[in-house]
């Protein structure tokens, strides 16, 4: 049975809508006017148990209201959504037990406490024992690398260790699902580095299900095999990463240094010339004629070096998210 | 319930010195005595300048048991995204409120404690002792009316799921409050008409009955019972009505 499944999922808000000037505040504050804003379209999708998946989407895409869906935050417009088996919205406190929500620019610790105090309260609310409280929290340090900052007041933390110290207590009752909401916000490489290992981790250890929203590629690229794009609240892709590359970015890159320098109509023969720079010069070739291309190159120009690289994901994905469109 | 309680205590005490500002915060009744027992001495009333003296301290020890914030709280939450986290835990997040006003009055009281005893070091003509059974009755009491109190506010929070300023809602209610629940004045000293209808609503019940059984004045001890179970049960069934549509509403803004 699969953990997540989304059937035409679709959430619209009424927002009010107020023309500028001052006639405009007059009417705005006797007769509001409200326009339905359709922030997820008709979404479906299934995750299997123990999937990492990555949901990816520019700002306003309609992610974040997506997870809001599936963890029982807001109840949706239409179509139909289960987590674990239950129906999110009736939030029942089998299905509250067995998911959690990280989100990078949210925080739930008690700011002025030490995080041990928070950690005790959602130990208290989920229910847990002593004894499985202290051997969760023993293991979550561990994984973590938190030892000794448990104690000190959570606004003495540095962003990474809060961050961590936030995921402790969204992991504390041991959740089989996880939806991450930009989990390495703001976070230095080193820090995001360890969070991602750890998320890794915790997902092989407990097989746990993971969705996970992030604007850094690297935490895709390191976490997800399967990536779903939405774009103005629509479900754009659903498959594997290397399979979203390769569909949008089916070129290369081909880069080389000359003995000599050639005139760009001369290069322009040989392919899509990107970039020239006294004698180097970048080709876009389409993966299908690549190695003729590069064994022209080879054979017709006095070539020194020859290089041949992907695009990097950042750009391919940017250029998904921009144009919503993959064709 | 232990933990949130610890917990929330603890949270309370960090801040000791805002702590102590919000009970002198509360001094109204402290001055509206002064005002009361002036005028007793040369009018003609009910109560005796001593009993004004104890009633209007009674209200201030009274307040400082029932204080209710929670409709600030709740609002904030609502448009900070915060109750998303609430939402995701198997707790009604009713609890977590409750549990930090009920921890902060025992951060409170002793310096409500220290005040009282100021009063009377001040004013020892006043000084009096409820005797053992009258002072427990008058803690439940005060229980009673700080979890009507608690009730009736987390009810109109709900309106924040609609308006995002639902606490403008409680500024209007304020204003009964202030009048009917015999904060401005002692009951006794009301029209009888006003006296009859005020009765009948919650208010007198959060601070005008528990101070005066604090104090010894005559009560109608079951009519209050039954009406303050009344108006729990009423405010209840609309919590729980708003709270469920509410829910429908919540968009989780921001998170």
């Amino acid at each position: 049975m699969a953990a997540i499944v989304a059937e035409n999922l679709s959430k619209f808000y009424p927002v009010a809508v107020k023309e500028p000037g001052f006639q405009g505040t007059l009417q705005h504050l006797f007769k509001r006017t409200y326009r339905n804003i359709k922030a997820v379209q008709n979404i479906s999708f299934e995750i299997a148990p123990g999937e990492v998946v990555g949901f990816l989407g520019a700002n306003g895409a309609g992610k974040t209201t997506t997870l809001k869906m599936l963890t029982g935050l807001i109840y949706p417009s239409e179509g139909k959504v289960t987590v674990a088996g239950q129906v999110p919205f009736q939030r029942k406190a089998k299905f509250l037990k067995q998911i959690t929500l990280v989100m990078g620019q949210k925080q739930q610790l008690i700011w002025d406490l030490p995080a041990l105090d928070s950690l005790r309260i959602n130990a208290a609310v989920y229910g847990i024992r002593d004894r499985d409280f202290e051997v969760q929290i023993d293991t979550l340090t561990e994984m973590l690398g938190l030892e000794g900052k448990l104690t000190q007041p959570v606004r003495k933390l540095s962003l990474g260790e809060r961050m961590k110290a936030e995921l402790m207590a969204a992991l504390v009752h041991q959740p089989q699902v996880l939806f991450l909401d930009e989990p390495t916000l703001g976070l230095d490489v080193n820090a995001q580095v360890s969070v991602r290992n750890f998320l890794r981790e915790y997902n092989q250890r407990y097989q746990a299900t993971v969705l996970l929203t992030s604007h850094y590629m690297a935490d895709i690229t390191a976490l997800c095999e399967r990536v779903i794009v939405i774009h103005q609240g629509e479900l754009i892709y659903d498959g594997s990463l290397e399979g979203l590359i390769d569909r949008f970015a089916p070129c290369r890159e081909v880069e080389i240094e000359l003995a000599k320098s050639y005139t760009p109509e001369h290069l322009a023969q040989y392919g899509d010339v990107e970039a020239i720079e006294g004698r180097m010069a970048k080709f876009l070739v389409p993966q299908e004629t690549l190695t003729r291309t590069v064994a022209t190159l080879l054979s017709e120009l006095e070539v020194i070096d020859l290089a041949v690289t992907e695009p990097p994901i950042e750009e391919v994905i940017g250029r998904v998210l921009r144009s919503g469109s993959i064709s | 319930m232990s933990t949130l309680l610890a917990v929330y205590y603890a949270y309370m005490v960090e801040y000791r010195a805002e702590l102590v500002l919000w009970v002198l915060s509360g001094s109204l009744p402290i001055i509206l005595m002064g005002i009361w027992v002036q005028a007793s001495q040369t009018g003609q009333f009910t109560l005796t300048p001593i009993e004004f003296a104890r009633y209007f301290l009674a209200v201030f020890l009274v307040r400082q048991f029932t204080v209710v914030w929670v409709i600030w709280e709740f609002e904030r939450e609502i448009v900070e995204g915060k109750l998303s986290f609430r939402l995701l835990q198997p707790l009604n997040p009713i609890w977590h409120h409750f549990a930090s006003h009920f921890a902060e009055r025992f951060a409170r009281l002793p310096f409500a404690f220290m005040l009282v005893g100021l009063f009377f070091w001040l004013y020892p003509q006043a000084f009096w002792l409820p005797d053992l059974g009258q002072f427990l009755l008058a803690l439940v009491v005060m229980l009673l009316a700080f979890a009507l109190r608690f009730l009736i506010q987390y009810t109109f929070a709900m309106a924040a799921f609609w308006t995002e300023r639902a606490s403008s809602l409680e500024q209007f209610g304020f204003l009964f409050y202030l009048f009917l629940s015999g904060i401005i004045a002692p009951l006794e000293v009301f029209p009888p008409l006003v006296r009859e209808i005020a009765l009948w609503t919650p208010y007198p019940y959060l601070i005008h009955f528990p101070a005066s059984l604090l104090i010894g004045l005559p009560v109608n001890l079951g009519q209050g019972l039954l009406v303050m179970g009344g108006w729990s049960i009423a405010f209840f069934l609309l919590y729980r009505w708003l709270w469920k549509r509410g829910l429908r509403q919540y968009s989780g803004m921001g998170a």
